[in-house]
């Protein structure tokens, strides 16, 4: 199903399919996302449902694409968290409380999530191509579902080795610089992120409290006959409706704070590591070639030939990775300073839009309240 | 204030506003527009028709102040009324400030002309400031010719160590033909205040008045204070008691008994009070106080008032103290409510000042310039709005909280009057009693025949006979004035309430319109680097190069009649911030003006016709 439409597509805002996760149902102990798309080029229309382990299995398929070149100097697009901890993670155990309210746009914010992973992915001039996400995309079921799971053990090796090949020198200047930048961005996009939702959770407290205290300037109405009571209870009821307001539009500021620049941030964040990832992995492979080399140099005269082909073979897979890995990162560049400004201006707009609509009511209850206490 | 009194078309207060006070006048112009407003859209002038004499003080600075009715006239001010911008203006209060001497007139010169507006309105409470500009009252009273205006301001710590204190400039203005002179100024400290308090208490409270009680005694904030810290809370500390002790002083004089109170005149005019020892916690005087209060408690509760006696008349003040009970509950919830909101807000303001050093951090270590320069706009935006939500958080906890704590201790107060009354009818009680112990005495010597002794109970019923009278005329008369006393309570609290909470949705409405006009700064300017460096396509391909930055712009137009409009900020003319918020000034809509040099903010050079228009 490789239509020639897709491959044509060098602008990389038009990816060849059209995804829209549509919905998302509680089954059970899991959800089931509905996923919906559409081939540009054609008119069909695909529905699937699909729940998280198949978006781990389709992430699973890319990473062990078979016979592309330079497949580990992709940046992958990164997968979002499991489901229940897509908000930062402390502040999801601490507050309950609020976290259950904002569920709601919790699931919203997370079905944007795993729709912007699949633009990513079939925005992608080469992970279009792995067959996994047509299948992901129009099967029903999808076909072996192996359980991938990082053991223990492979984790500790993974830091072991990390912890090893981190630091080692880069060859190319390029990369180097790349990895420094890259270690500072991720640590302070990081912070930020958590800084932006703490904010975002004040901003729903007060919100909160605001409702409290509207709702407790009711309690005092009784029915009094008395003119200054009667006036206060008026007063009372208008300054809880201002109340009401400020509520709704605190309310509606944390939204706007989510729906942009903390979704932008906190993808950010995801692809940060992803970069990370794919330069640890050439380092890894820069460090194969250099023990290769080593070991040619070492290697005793019969085992000579055999160093060689190693050697030439790690070689080449070194050059075919970099060669990928610059023009993803540099594609990545591009992209995230895009993201990012279409998300702060975003921000920007819908924030000043809500004020705008805030001013007004405001106002006019200002108005209200004074032509009240002018009788 | 000067809501009735000015006539005079809004620009002119809002130019000798911002003339004048250009930081500080914010919630001023607010007010000074919206009574504009009323004057053009022919509203009635707010008065309070069932106002009393001298209405009750407004706390710290009022804006919109307890308007008087045009219907009080008095004989100074009478005639020019109807012109007369500064009929109910007050006089310049605090004689330390120059700010206020430039903005205020005498309030018994009668202006020639209508000149720029008196509204004389202070400062906004919205930062809490040195305490200097803080004081002015714009205080109404109803009889213009009989003013009082209290302002405390200036704490000064006086003295070292453990036994410093803080020492408070007690400002009065006056011309009640009592006072010696028409100006005062001491210095007094807070327990000269509560010397006050406890003097007028003794006195008073039998009778039933009610006497406002003075703020609270605070160890911890005053160990801060004498100890020198100098932080944030403890400047919160000393500014929460300096208005509280203002309002304590507004309420006390706009009693018209208490007013009468040789003691209030000694507290406003002498200069060296002699020390209140009997204030202090751990003296003497302080335990003696505690079991007072212990055996009144006591005697509290075996005081029932008889059921067969309830009239109507009695009735109405078992009602009444129910109703106080719940009105305290009330306010009790309302004022933890309102404590939660403003930590919150703290917290929000905190929250937003470490997002914008982390986001600025970011900005600094992007390498693309553009959105680094965007990320650290974006940081300055964020940390301006902290300080608008820290103002927020100062205006929720000054206005409404202190308002709340305020009237739930004026509430003890009124419970106690009523305490009073049932003393003073316990009294009644008792000694009918005794007179009719004395009868039967009587009864039962005459009976025995011993008619010595006869006399001696004769005179000791006549003399019963007078006390029970007098006990009697006594609990008439405490209950008299404790129903007066309560109805007068109402009163003011309704009208204390209204501007308190007209100040605070004020103060809401502007900081919001505040958030609006940065975010509206923040984005043009971030198009524009974007633009600049960065060439592809975005949903911003109608913004050219040439599109100039919001504050470059001219003005475009009226987008509304000005004199309608009702708020506006200090530096920003109402054009353009209705402009703003209507959404006149998209950033997607080319808007064909050359540009001009101006800077943000722009000039006051309005194009409206007032030949009053100065930039500031």
């Amino acid at each position: 199903m490789m239509d020639a439409g897709i491959e044509d597509n060098s602008n990389h805002n038009f990816s060849g399919y059209d995804v829209r996760v549509t919905d998302a149902a509680q089954n059970g102990d899991t959800f089931v996302y509905v996923i919906k798309s559409q081939q540009i080029p054609s008119d069909t229309e695909y529905r699937v449902e699909r729940e998280f382990e198949d978006f781990e299995w389709l992430h699973h398929c890319l990473l062990t694409q078979e016979g592309v070149t330079g497949l580990h100097g992709i940046i992958f697009p990164p997968l979002p968290a499991k489901p229940g901890t897509f908000l930062s993670n402390s502040e999801a155990k601490t507050k309950k409380k609020i976290e259950s309210l904002a569920m709601v746009d919790d699931w919203q914010m997370y079905c944007r999530a795993l729709e912007e992973y699949l633009h990513l992915v079939t925005a992608h001039t080469v992970l279009i191509k792995n067959p996994a996400v047509h299948s992901f995309l129009k099967h029903r079921e999808l076909p072996i579902k192996t359980k991938v799971k990082k053991g223990i053990f492979n984790k500790l090796t993974q830091a072991v080795e990390e912890l090893r090949k981190e630091h080692h020198k880069d060859i190319d200047d390029f990369f180097q610089n790349e990895r420094d930048s890259n270690l500072t961005l991720t640590a302070f996009t990081k912070a930020a992120v958590e800084k932006f939702l703490e904010i975002v959770l004040t901003e729903q407290k007060i919100a909160i409290a605001c409702g409290h205290f509207s709702t407790a300037l009711h309690l005092g109405i009784g029915q009094d006959d008395d003119p200054a009571d009667y006036a206060f209870a008026k007063m009372c009821l208008k300054l809880s409706e201002v109340l009401d307001t400020v509520k709704k539009n605190f309310e509606k500021v944390a939204e706007n704070d989510l729906n942009t620049l903390g979704f932008n941030l906190e993808l950010h964040s995801r692809f940060q590591d992803a970069e990370k990832e794919m330069l640890f992995r050439r380092t890894c492979k820069l460090v194969d070639v250099e023990t290769a080399n080593k070991n040619l140099g070492q290697a005793k005269p019969h085992k000579k030939a055999a160093m060689e082909d190693i050697k030439k073979a790690a070689d080449k897979e070194f050059d075919e990775i970099s060669g990928m890995a610059k023009v993803e990162i540099q594609r990545y560049h591009r992209e995230r300073v895009r993201a990012f400004q279409k998300a702060l201006i975003e921000l920007s707009d819908s924030q000043l839009q809500t004020a705008r609509e805030c001013c007004v009511e405001l106002k006019q209850q200002l108005a209200e309240f004074k032509q009240l206490c002018a009788e | 204030m000067a809501d009735d009194s000015e006539r005079v078309p809004p620009p002119f207060p809002e130019m000798e506003q911002r003339e004048t006070d250009p930081a500080d006048g914010e919630s001023d112009e607010d007010s000074d527009d919206f009574e504009g407003e009323d004057i053009f859209t022919g509203n009635s002038q707010p008065s309070e028709p069932k106002k009393d004499p001298l209405p009750p003080a407004a706390p710290t600075t009022s804006t919109t102040t307890t308007t008087s009715s045009n219907t009080k006239t008095n004989g100074l001010h009478s005639d020019d009324e109807e012109q007369d911008i500064f009929a109910e203006a007050t006089v310049e209060l605090a004689l330390d400030s120059p700010l206020n001497n430039r903005k205020r007139e005498p309030a018994q010169a009668k202006p020639s002309a209508p000149g720029p507006s008196l509204t004389v309105t202070g400062p906004s409470t919205l930062k809490p400031p040195p305490a200097k500009t803080f004081e002015e009252l714009e205080e109404e009273e109803e009889k213009d010719a009989f003013e009082l205006n209290i302002a405390v301001t200036n704490p000064e710590k006086v003295g070292d160590g453990m036994n410093a204190y803080m020492a408070y400039k007690v400002s009065t203005q006056t011309n009640l033909p009592m006072f010696k002179c028409k100006t005062y100024t001491v210095k007094r400290r807070f327990s000269d205040f509560l010397g006050l308090y406890e003097k007028l208490s003794e006195k008073h409270s039998q009778n039933g008045y009610i006497v406002p009680p003075p703020p609270e005694k605070s160890i911890l904030g005053m160990t801060k204070v004498k100890v020198g810290k100098e932080d944030s809370s403890s400047v919160e500390f000393v500014e929460r008691r300096r208005a509280s002790l203002e309002r304590y002083l507004q309420r006390v004089v706009s009693h018209p008994s208490l007013l009468q109170d040789p003691d209030v005149r000694e507290f406003l005019e002498k200069d060296e009070l002699p020390r209140a020892v009997s204030t202090q916690a751990l003296s003497g005087a302080g335990f003696l106080k505690m079991i007072n209060r212990a055996t009144d408690a006591v005697s509290k509760m075996t005081i029932k008032m008889n059921e067969s006696d309830i009239t109507i008349v009695f009735k109405w003040f078992e009602e009444k103290l129910l109703e106080v009970e719940s009105e305290d509950q009330h306010l009790r919830k309302l004022l933890s409510v309102v404590e939660t909101l403003v930590n919150h807000r703290k917290e929000l303001s905190s929250n937003t000042a470490m997002f914008a050093k982390s986001v600025a951090m970011l900005g600094s270590s992007e390498d693309n310039t553009a959105l680094s320069r965007a990320l650290s706009q974006l940081a300055e935006v964020e940390d301006k709005i902290e300080q608008l939500h820290q103002d927020q958080a100062c205006n929720d906890f000054f206005i409404l909280a202190e308002l709340f704590a305020d009237y739930i201790r004026l509430l003890t107060a009124v419970r106690g009057s009523f305490d009073h009354r049932m003393k003073t009818w316990q009294r009644w009680q008792d000694a009918q009693t005794t007179l009719q112990k004395k009868r039967e005495n009587e009864a039962k010597l005459l009976w025995a025949n011993k008619p010595d002794k006869l006399q001696q109970a004769k005179d000791e019923i006549s003399e019963w006979e007078s006390k029970v009278t007098q006990y009697e005329r006594d609990f008439e008369r405490v209950s008299a004035t404790v129903r007066k006393e309560v109805l007068r309570f109402e009163k003011e609290k309704a009208t204390d309430f209204k501007n308190q909470l007209v100040r605070y949705l004020e103060t809401l409405l502007h900081s919001h319109q505040q958030y609006v006009l940065r975010f509206n700064k923040e984005v043009p300017k971030e198009i524009l680097e974007f633009l600049h460096v960065k060439h592809f396509h975005s949903v911003n391909t109608s913004c050219s190069l040439d599109c100039r930055l919001l504050h470059q712009r001219g003005v475009v137009g009226f987008c509304k009649d000005p004199y309608m409009l009702e708020e506006s900020s200090d530096f920003l003319p109402n054009i353009i911030v209705d402009g703003v918020l209507q959404g006149l000034y998209p950033r997607d809509i080319r808007v064909s003006f050359t540009p001009c040099t101006k800077s943000w903010p722009p000039t006051k050079t309005e194009p409206a016709a007032s030949p009053e228009a100065s930039p500031s």
